[in-house]
């Protein structure tokens, strides 16, 4: 789900631009090590102003300990960082011109919501009225207009969410940081969140990093996503790059769901590369140049949608991208049906297809023999 | 389930045990007669020479004013304490600190009584200072056991606080300073004032140590009616025990409202 398209027409992708864009926040070689576990591991990071960037990865993986690095909170064993061209490393939280969501929300439990939401106004010493219209128009913008006096437990989960998005952005920030900002909602108050969370994004245009372990909602909220993985990021791409593209197999693996075979050069030339792979059976022709070399044991990744299946033998161009095997499992979700095929070397692999047809009497059923196709630009080659 | 006989009659037990000898010594300081053993009829006379004898009210002034004071010194002690012990995980001594800090509990009040008595008259010697011994040794004395008790009270509360709701103070612009007084402060209150509270009453209910470290004039209450009973019970040291024992029902009553009424938020918010 992407951006709208009046966005995409106005070309806002700074970062691929680097030569005439500078970064608004800079993460120059930041490690940070918690006694003898290392919880980040040299990153550099450049984020553009007005982007959605998501720090996407498991439990441990550090990107937590990056944002409360970015908030303050935590100082980086070495490295540093820059925000809007200012040297950050070293500004207690209290002075940095960022504001932080809570997973926990951290609402004041003594104080009502219009409290909350003031308390950073009052801190800056701005005039009574001042504040007052600014909590209004807040509470208005979080659609919380009848509930200033409420104290927080007499919230609802997604109301506690909004007045927490609505407290961290009293202050505007040039930057706000939102840590599992929807975590803590039900599935379908999440979806409807996120949209919410993308146009407040948008309409304000401050910049948000967005740190995350739920893949589907990186994919939905950012402009570009960073998959972090053992205190390193792994890759930082737009959602459609690190899903068509991914550099490696953890990235691969971690996002969406792919079928991963090894394999052996077998052909290299500058137009195309042969990989033999025995847990396939057959030959893999890639339509492009690899940076490989010849006889190299090496990886390829297909997602489930890239492949197709048929009863009958399909004519495929230079002897390879074909293979065959037993429907073993069937898994069917409506919209599309997800096939497990057992291939004669006993690798499993899933490949799905779209129901376009209601009922079908003649799909392909239960232990059917059935061959696999793929065209020669569907997979990635992964050498790490 | 139908409830048998057996429970009621437990606990009707189990109270008449804790709560007779309170009720008896409530009835007999309306007693006419001045044994204390024989009822009489019914009268309030011995409140009335009660709150004619200088000696008793001097004594209860001096034991309410130790009492609010040293408790005072503990809260702020103990306090500090618990936010070193519970904020700074790794420190050296931390677990020597905790172990000191919690050992007037359990010690023997006959011993720290006579240490006490032993320091001050050692820090007499070298310092001079505290000169003899009087009120100013029975409210250090009385400061060093509460500040363990509300160490303990307001630990436990502080181990369950949500750093992040500091964290986010701070992240809107507030000091460290700013956030203990806006936000740390009021949610720890009601364990503040309950560690306030016990420190009061077991200062005020305190003979052993007082004994030891007061001086010639500063007796406490509880010094001045333990004297008096060993001359034989007089029923105005009832009136006087009846009245602190209201005094005493009231604020535990106050402390627990206190304590319902924080008590929901806490478990939604």
């Amino acid at each position: 789900m992407a951006k709208k398209t009046t966005q995409l027409a106005i070309d806002t992708r700074p970062w691929r631009d680097t030569a005439n864009n500078k970064p608004f926040v800079r993460i120059k070689n930041v490690t940070k090590k918690f006694g003898d576990v290392l919880a980040v591991h040299d990153v550099s990071l450049d984020i553009y102003k007005s982007e959605l960037f998501c720090l996407l990865g498991g439990s441990g993986s550090g990107k937590s300990t990056l944002l409360r690095m970015l908030a303050g909170f935590e100082q980086p064993t070495s490295g540093t960082i820059e925000i809007d061209g200012q040297d950050m490393t070293e500004v207690p939280p209290y002075n940095r011109p960022v504001n932080m969501m809570f997973q926990s929300y951290a609402l004041f439990p003594h104080m009502s919501v219009e409290q909350n939401i003031a308390y950073g106004l009052k801190r800056d010493n701005l005039p009574k009225g001042e504040i007052n219209d600014r909590v209004a128009e807040l509470l208005s913008l979080v659609k919380l207009q009848d509930y200033g006096r409420r104290k927080p437990h007499q919230l609802s989960g997604g109301q506690r969410q909004r007045v927490a998005l609505a407290r961290a952005l009293a202050k505007r920030p040039k930057l706000l940081l939102l840590d599992e900002p929807l975590g803590a909602l039900d599935k379908k108050l999440r979806e409807e969140t996120q949209f919410e969370l993308v146009k407040i994004q948008e309409s304000l245009g401050v910049t948000f990093i967005v740190v995350t372990h739920d893949q589907e909602e990186a994919m939905t909220l950012a402009t570009r996503i960073g998959v972090m993985n053992l205190g390193e990021i792994a890759m930082v791409g737009e959602p459609t790059d690190i899903y068509e593209f991914p550099n490696s197999r953890f990235v691969a693996g971690f996002i969406g769901s792919a079928n991963m075979v090894e394999g052996k050069v077998t052909e290299d030339e500058p137009g195309h590369v042969r990989i033999r792979s025995a847990e396939l059976g057959c030959d893999i022709y890639v339509g492009h140049g690899v940076d490989c070399a010849p006889a190299q044991i090496l990886w390829w990744a297909i997602r489930p949608e890239k492949m197709s299946l048929s009863r009958e033998k399909p004519q495929t161009p230079h002897d390879a991208n074909v293979t065959s095997g037993i429907v073993e499992e069937i898994a069917y979700l409506g919209d599309i049906s997800l096939y497990q095929v057992a291939l004669e070397s006993g690798k499993r692999i899933r490949v799905s297809q779209t129901n376009s047809v209601r009922g079908n009497p003649d799909a392909i059923t239960w232990d059917e023999r059935v061959f696999v196709t793929w065209s020669d630009s569907s997979g990635s080659v992964l050498t790490v | 389930m139908r409830r048998g006989w057996f429970l009621p009659i437990a606990a009707a037990l189990g109270f008449s045990f804790l709560y007779a000898p309170i009720v008896s010594l409530v009835i007999f300081s309306f007693n006419e007669s001045r044994l204390v053993t024989v009822w009489s009829g019914f009268s309030t006379k011995w409140y009335g020479e009660l709150f004619r004898d200088p000696q008793m009210l001097g004594a209860a002034w001096l034991s309410l004013q130790i009492a609010a004071i040293s408790a005072t010194i503990a809260l702020v002690l103990g306090t500090l304490a618990a936010v070193a012990l519970v904020r700074f995980r790794r420190f050296k001594g931390r677990t020597l600190f905790s172990g000191m800090v919690s050992a007037p509990l359990v010690m023997p009040d006959v011993i720290t009584g006579l240490s006490l008595l032993l320091l001050f008259v050692a820090m007499e010697g070298f310092l001079g200072w505290p000169q003899g011994r009087g009120m100013l040794t029975i409210v250090i004395a009385h400061s060093t056991f509460c500040t363990a008790y509300v160490c303990v009270v307001v630990q436990s509360r502080l181990s369950d606080f949500d750093r992040s709701l500091e964290e986010a103070a701070m992240d809107l612009g507030a000091s460290p300073v700013r956030t203990f007084f806006d936000i740390t402060l009021p949610i720890i209150a009601p364990a503040l004032v309950s560690g306030w509270l016990l420190g009061f009453t077991l200062s005020l209910d305190d003979l052993v140590i007082a004994s030891f470290v007061s001086g010639p004039g500063s007796s406490t209450l509880p010094m001045v009616i333990f004297s008096k009973v060993r001359l034989g019970v007089s029923p105005d040291v009832n009136a006087l025990a009846t009245i602190i024992i209201g005094l005493v029902a009231s604020g535990v009553l106050i402390a627990t409202i206190i304590q319902l009424r924080s008590k929901p938020k806490r478990a939604k918010a």
